[in-house]
């Protein structure tokens, strides 16, 4: 790769970076820091005390009494993440690559599958919130006609957990398909068409080719989707759900659509009062991630190139 | 032997089963939202789905009474800055990436980069302190903070930018954007050396080559990057539900919710409305967007 500078002026980049490295700095780094600060201290949010604590509010979360709560929202967080994860991806797999195809009407079906980008967490849930109403909504009216049953869809530990993992993988299908959409087009067409000519199915050109030369898009989206659905997830059951309703044993320490973000933002701003708790935390679903994110670019990130060489 | 033709187009045929069925489930939910948007009260809670001629009187009621309208200006006013704003700094730190050479540019490229991996949404609880807390009254007092570090670094914060309920406290701690950058700097590592050293030969100089040369040649990764960045934004609910504390300030994400919760029964017809309204502006972003965002990462991603 040959350099590109051009320019040897030298306070000039330090110009062009300066209004991104101050934001990042004073709002990103800055907040990482005093999150650590912050989780040492036993601080009440509305009457400003701070008192050092040590250890304490981490000491609170692994072993004490309210302990339960954290591990069953971290078993919960997992299992929602893995399955929009994975259900979303192969969805979006698989209708990427049958509307990639020169079909009649692609065109229509391409945009017709990834509108869904516009569609926000807090939408799709209020539109879900609806649709899956107990008494009013149009499912249960359907289901009431035709089989004399109305579930109590959010009241109902499995089917609320269900309904919050199927409304992620809505919203998230758009972006999904966007991508794998854009990664098709670099896949050699003489590959595909070789393989067809020599006698292979669709489906051994699906899972033998195209998923292969799609693994770089994969790698990519897998992290994206883990990082959708560990954080920006709070809308979505905000809306839906409000973190409950409680599960059956083991899972009835806390509601069960409740994950890590739901509940470092219900310690910070309406329950226990102690935001040190929230900050502490905040700080072990940061390291998680930290440490997933080491993980997949260790063992699975050598095929996929991010610029330098 | 099997001739590969009726096969090939048995094949077309599911495809465009399985195509059909996933677009009509994908679309279902939003249509049903639109149809029960435009229906009298008594037909949103019947089973009917038979479009009616109420959406401007759903409208109108939702836009005024439950304070729509002044949801959508204040999310458009904070979506707009911040997609522009952010667009231009990542614009401007990609160019001092790749056509400047200086001291530590890997160090800050790591920088930048590393902030992918610290979303605000577990930074919450300090960054809502050091936003909303008041500020120093004066100077001296903020001086006095910062020249201790002890205090900077090892005490919880005293002040903050006193931002609570204002726009500010939404735009600018995501003006600098990882993602931004790193497209820009993807793009402009892929225009051809000679193009740079024409233009420096030229006499251009930085400023000229970044407004006449670089902008123009990155309609798609502008695209891309707007539709990305206003979507980010406009989706955005956990921040600006504990920052903004006064409702004529509230996002329409948000505020949204209010119009669920308010009164004693929901006004399923308003908040159908108000769900499909607050879907059109991204919505119309990506449309007229799409071609070009689709080009920006077919370019940059995966080769």
């Amino acid at each position: 790769m040959r350099e590109h500078a051009v320019f040897t002026n030298r306070w000039l980049p330090w110009v062009f970076l300066a209004p991104s490295l101050a934001v990042l700095t004073v709002f990103l780094y800055y907040p990482l820091w005093q999150a650590v600060v912050l989780s040492f201290h036993r601080a009440n949010l509305l009457l400003g005390t701070r008192r050092f604590v040590g250890w304490g509010n981490y000491e609170a979360i692994f072993t004490g009494p309210l302990s339960a709560r954290y591990h069953q929202v971290m078993v919960q967080s997992f299992a929602f993440s893995m399955l929009v994860v994975v259900i979303g991806l192969s969805i979006s797999v698989v209708l990427a690559t049958l509307a990639a195809q020169p079909l009649r009407g692609a065109r229509v079906y391409r945009l017709l599958l990834i509108w869904p980008f516009a569609l926000s967490p807090a939408v799709a849930a209020t539109i879900m919130l609806f649709l899956f109403n107990p008494e009013i909504g149009g499912v249960n009216q359907v289901l009431n006609a035709l089989f004399g049953i109305k579930p109590r869809w959010l009241d109902t530990p499995q089917l609320a957990f269900a309904l919050v993992v199927v409304t992620a993988v809505w919203k998230n299908l758009g972006y999904n398909v966007v991508f794998y959409l854009a990664a098709l087009q670099n896949v050699p067409k003489e590959l595909s068409e070789a393989a067809a000519i020599d006698g292979a199915s669709g489906f051994q050109r699906f899972f033998r080719i195209t998923l292969p030369m799609l693994s770089p898009m994969t790698f990519f989206l897998v992290f994206t989707n883990l990082t959708y659905s560990f954080f920006d997830s709070y809308g979505l059951i905000d809306v839906l759900t409000r973190g409950g309703p409680i599960g059956p044993a083991p899972f009835d320490a806390v509601g069960i659509t409740r994950t890590m973000v739901y509940q470092v933002a219900n310690d910070g701003f309406t329950g226990s009062g102690n935001t040190g708790l929230a900050a502490a935390f905040g700080n072990i679903v940061l390291a998680i991630v930290a440490l997933i994110t080491f993980a997949q670019f260790r063992f699975g990130g050598r095929r996929v190139q991010y610029g330098d060489h | 032997m099997p001739r590969p033709r009726p096969r090939r187009s048995s094949g077309r045929f599911w495809s465009h089963v399985v195509l059909i069925v996933a677009c009509v489930l994908v679309a279902f939910p939003v249509l049903f939202a639109l149809i029960k948007a435009t229906q009298t009260r008594a037909a949103v809670l019947s089973p009917s789905l038979i479009a009616g001629d109420q959406f401007l009187v759903n409208l109108r009621q939702v836009w005024a009474t439950a304070d729509l309208g002044l949801f959508m200006r204040n999310s458009l006013i904070v979506a707009t800055a911040v997609t522009v704003g952010k667009t231009i700094l990542s614009l401007f730190g990609g160019m001092a990436l790749v056509f400047f050479r200086f001291p530590g540019h890997r160090f800050v490229f790591g920088f930048v980069l590393l902030t992918l991996m610290m979303p605000t949404e577990v930074l919450i609880v300090p960054l809502f302190d050091l936003v909303s807390l008041r500020p120093p009254e004066s100077w001296a007092v903020f001086w006095a903070w910062f020249s201790d570090p002890g205090r900077v670094f090892l005490r919880p914060l005293d002040f903050g930018f006193g931002w609570s309920n204002s726009y500010l406290a939404l735009i600018v701690p995501f003006l600098a954007s990882a993602t931004g950058t790193f497209l820009f700097r993807q793009h402009f590592r892929a225009i051809p050396t000679s193009l740079a050293d024409a233009a420096r030969i030229d006499g251009a100089t930085p400023w000229q080559f970044l407004t006449r040369v670089l902008v123009p040649m990155s309609g798609n990764t502008i695209g891309a990057l707007a539709v990305i960045q206003f979507v980010y934004v406009w989706d955005q609910y956990l921040w600006p539900r504990v920052v903004i504390r006064r409702e004529e300030l509230q996002v329409v994400q948000v505020g949204l919710n209010m119009i669920i919760g308010a009164g004693d029964g929901v006004e399923w017809g308003w908040v159908m409305t108000g769900a499909i309204v607050t879907l059109i502006p991204p919505m119309l972003i990506f449309l007229v967007l799409q071609e070009r965002f689709t080009r920006g990462f077919a370019l940059t991603d995966a080769k």
